[in-house]
């Protein structure tokens, strides 16, 4: 048993720390946010430097050649500045359709791009009906000679407005509920029959809502009949991710309560001498604490080959996360008062960020319904 | 003990409901359905359509212009105009200076300030918070100064709400530096058309504009703008405080709300079905149902025993309702931003043209729905944080 970080992990922590210390102040964040983008080119150019974009690739092509504890790293950095490049999107998501779905052809085209930062990808997977279960998929992929064309809309695409390409899931058979007949397919975002709106969601991130009419896959990712499977590992993989960012940004939103209880003075005292806020700030603690260990078992968990066990586990992980986010993120405001009611002060910030983290791919409450329908994690003797 | 309404009260409610539905605008109440505040001409129009009934003030007596109702009328009128949902008489004149100026006032302001307050000729605003004094309001610096007929104030509010839309503050100043701090306070009526007084607005965490932070350089302020005793404005201002916690109730509003979403939860799918048919979000929803079923007795145990007190010092069980109200509260807005899923999340406020869902990335149900939660973080903060309710009780009712 071994908690600690390699050497070369801690250099990885480190590089990152100090890239997005120098890079991610609660200003500059701020002037990202109102650039046309919505976040920095610059930033995400520095990110290729160091090797971030070809994390979970192969050396072999040109990768890092990073697994689940190099990416919880990086998540958990990402988290505590609550940046908004689409690293999740283009290398945690997009990278693990490259990696377990996509021919030897294809990623020899794309790892490089993407490694570089030429290639920004988008998952459409959300559409109105569906809410968090990933197979409930009303968008249609219809045989066209040797290609596919798609029809339908997705919402909630995050970065999906400056994606370069999309990965769409779309049903080749059955009905809009069934877990077979479901592909996924790569569309050039800037094709034709590929109409994108985009827009800003209420953590500061940039989503879109994709029209599709007509539109031509120029890949299929996986096994076109049936890729579920292949969207639950890489969905399970970026649950991971998403548990190491929310727990870089609990640390983050706790630190900056702390601080301020120490500073903020009411009654002649600081705050942080009111025994009724200690025992709030030493209940978020215990939900940060435990919501780390459960990020470290959901990078240990990424990686299990049993799909049944991985979901299992990664339902385990959101409610834990999710629970701990909620708590950790409303109290922060509360412990602050008014001061984190502004835009102007961070703490809000990071609020926002945890209340969409906890929903991404479903919150605590979906997940502990399936995990509850699927025996628990403990067997009955 | 019988806790029913008479015949006299029931036809009394639907007296009330047939005003509403005769009455309300039909974009104030949508927009209000949709979890928007209602614009200030809204407030405005509603406020004076209530004021020519006689209703603008529940809970006025008869002699300052309100329609002399018993406790039960009072109820059910606030009860019925939140669940429409239409908007309530302005807080600010109403239910807070306006009832410091009956209690402590001369019959000069009674004169000159109620009839306006009642007709939203004037909009007031509240000025006590300073960045120094939040839940320690007493410790409030804001510096006035009596120089001939006059009062010069110097020093900063914060938080005031709506001071955008405000003709006049009321006031908490400083008079005299040297006393106890809760007996060097006064209670000051201002213009806000005075010189002297800027308003900079701070944008909540939503991006909404509703708080605002309210400078005074060398503001003067008429002497008999003074509100009872030169310091003893400690006492108008728990006097209001109390009144300001009963507010924080709003059980009919929490109605309105859980009807909306139930509304919205069947038009929002989980599991291939509406949310509604789901068993877990029932029971989520059917808890807040039971915990506002006792607030609601609560309240009116509160408005009960309220009659027979003698003193005007504010009963300690207002903060039992404020507590359990904007829990009650926050957790509907909750529930309703899950409710709407990924669709909560587009954002902007619907207010501002670019942050629109005319682009239509949301159902028109959904929009907006996450921006509601954040923004009611702010009810366990304010009129005294529920942090200093507690206080309050282990104070008043335990003797910690
Ligand atoms: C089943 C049981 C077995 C035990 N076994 C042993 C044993 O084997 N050996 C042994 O030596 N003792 C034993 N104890 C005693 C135990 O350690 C004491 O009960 C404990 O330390 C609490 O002390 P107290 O009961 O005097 O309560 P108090 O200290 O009087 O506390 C009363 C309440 O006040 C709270 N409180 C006290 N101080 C503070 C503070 N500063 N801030 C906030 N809250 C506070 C407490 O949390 C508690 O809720 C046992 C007790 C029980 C119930
Ligand atoms: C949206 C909004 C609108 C508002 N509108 C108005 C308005 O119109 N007019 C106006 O005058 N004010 C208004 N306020 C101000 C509001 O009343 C204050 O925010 C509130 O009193 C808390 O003060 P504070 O923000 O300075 O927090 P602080 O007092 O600094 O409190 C910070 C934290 O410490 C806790 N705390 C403080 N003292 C204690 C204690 N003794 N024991 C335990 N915990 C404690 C608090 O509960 C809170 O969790 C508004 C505030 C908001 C957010």
């Amino acid at each position: 048993m071994d908690f600690d970080l390699t050497e070369e992990q801690r250099l990885l922590q480190d590089s990152v720390a100090r890239l997005l210390g120098n890079k991610y102040g609660f200003e500059q964040r701020k002037g990202y946010m109102k650039s046309a983008d919505g976040w920095s080119r610059e930033v995400w150019s520095q990110y290729a430097e160091l090797g971030l974009l070809g994390l979970p690739f192969g050396e072999d092509e040109g990768g890092f050649g990073g697994g689940p504890v190099e990416t919880l790293i990086v998540a958990e950095q990402i988290g505590r500045y609550i940046t908004l490049e689409p690293w999740m999107s283009t290398v945690v998501i997009g990278g693990g359709f490259l990696r377990h779905g996509a021919s030897q052809e294809l990623r020899n085209e794309l790892v490089p791009q993407v490694a570089s930062g030429e290639m920004l990808l988008a998952f459409a997977q959300v559409e109105r009906q569906s809410r968090y279960d990933l197979f409930d998929v009303a968008t249609t992929a219809k045989k066209d000679g040797d290609g596919w064309v798609i029809n339908g809309r997705k919402g909630y695409v995050v970065h999906g407005d400056s994606a370069d390409r999309l990965i769409v899931t779309a049903r080749t058979a059955g009905d809009r509920r069934e877990r077979k007949g479901i592909g996924v397919f790569l569309v050039d975002a800037k094709g034709p029959g590929v109409e994108r709106r985009g827009y800003r969601t209420v953590d500061g991130q940039r989503a879109a809502e994709v029209e599709l009419s007509g539109a031509r896959a120029v890949a299929v990712l996986g096994n076109p009949e049936d890729g579920l499977p292949l969207v639950d590992q890489v969905v399970d993989e970026c649950i991971a991710a998403l548990a190491g960012e929310a727990v870089g940004a609990m640390q983050a939103v706790h630190d900056m309560t702390i601080d301020y209880m120490k500073t903020r003075q009411q009654f002649g005292r600081p705050i942080g001498s009111f025994q009724a806020l200690q025992h709030r700030a030493a209940d978020m603690l215990v939900a940060l604490e435990q919501s780390r260990s459960m990020s470290y078992f959901a990078a240990m968990s990424a990686a299990e080959r049993n799909p049944v066990e991985r979901r299992k586990a990664m339902a385990a992980v959101k409610v834990q996360i999710g629970r701990s986010a909620r708590f950790v993120g409303q109290q922060s405001v509360q412990l602050h008062g008014g001061i984190a009611m502004t835009i102007e002060y961070a703490a809000g910030h990071y609020f926002k960020r945890l209340t969409v983290n906890d929903a991404m791919f479903g919150d605590a409450d979906h997940y502990v319904r399936d995990l509850s329908e699927t025996g628990g994690l403990v067997a009955a003797a | 003990m019988d806790l029913r309404f008479t015949d006299e009260e029931i036809a009394f409610r639907q007296e009330v409901r047939d005003f509403i539905a005769k009455e309300l605008p039909a974009e104030t109440r949508e927009r209000m359905v949709a979890g928007r505040s209602p614009t200030k001409q809204q407030v405005v129009d509603w406020q004076r359509k209530l004021n020519a009934r006689g209703w603008a003030a529940p809970e006025w007596p008869k002699e300052a212009g309100g329609p002399g109702w018993t406790l039960a009328q009072r109820y059910i009128f606030r009860e019925e105009l939140q669940q429409a949902p239409a908007p309530s008489p302005l807080g600010f004149n109403i239910n807070m200076c306006g009832p410091v100026i009956i209690e402590f006032g001369t019959e000069e302001q009674k004169r000159k300030y109620l009839p306006r307050m009642l007709n939203l000729d004037d909009w007031w605003c509240q000025g006590f918070s300073e960045p120094g004094a939040g839940s320690d309001l007493a410790g409030l610096k804001t510096r006035a100064v009596r120089e001939g007929d006059h009062y010069v104030v110097n020093g900063q509010k914060t938080w005031t709400t709506l001071a955008q839309h405000a003709d006049w503050i009321f006031l908490l100043v400083r008079t005299d530096p040297a006393a106890k701090k809760q007996e060097g306070i006064s209670f000051l009526l201002c213009d806000m058309k005075t010189p002297g007084i800027t308003v900079r607005p701070i944008i909540t965490i939503e991006g909404g504009h509703e708080v605002n932070e309210v400078f005074f350089d060398d503001v003067k302020i008429p002497a008999e703008n003074l509100v009872g005793e030169e310091n003893r404005g400690w006492d108008c201002a728990k006097f209001l405080l109390g009144n300001e916690r009963f507010g924080q109730a709003r059980v009919g509003a929490s109605r309105e709300r859980i009807r909306r979403l139930k509304v919205i939860a069947q038009e929002s799918m989980d599991g291939g079905r509406p949310l509604m048919e789901d068993p877990d979000f029932r029971r989520k929803v059917t808890e807040i149902e039971v915990e506002l079923k006792a607030l609601e007795m609560t309240v009116m145990r509160v408005i009960a025993t309220e009659s027979k007190r003698k003193d005007k010092k504010p009963d300690p069980a207002t903060s039992v309702l404020k507590i359990k109200g904007t829990e009650i509260q926050q957790m509907c807005s909750e529930l309703l931003m899950k409710a709407a899923g990924p669709y909560a999340w587009a954002d902007g406020d619907p207010d501002e043209e670019d942050g629109s869902n005319e682009v239509d990335v949301a159902p028109d149900w959904a929009f907006g729905l996450a921006g509601v939660y954040f923004n009611w973080r702010k009810q366990s903060i304010y009129g005294g944080s529920n942090e200093i309710q507690r206080n309050i009780m282990a104070k008043a009712f335990l003797g910690l």
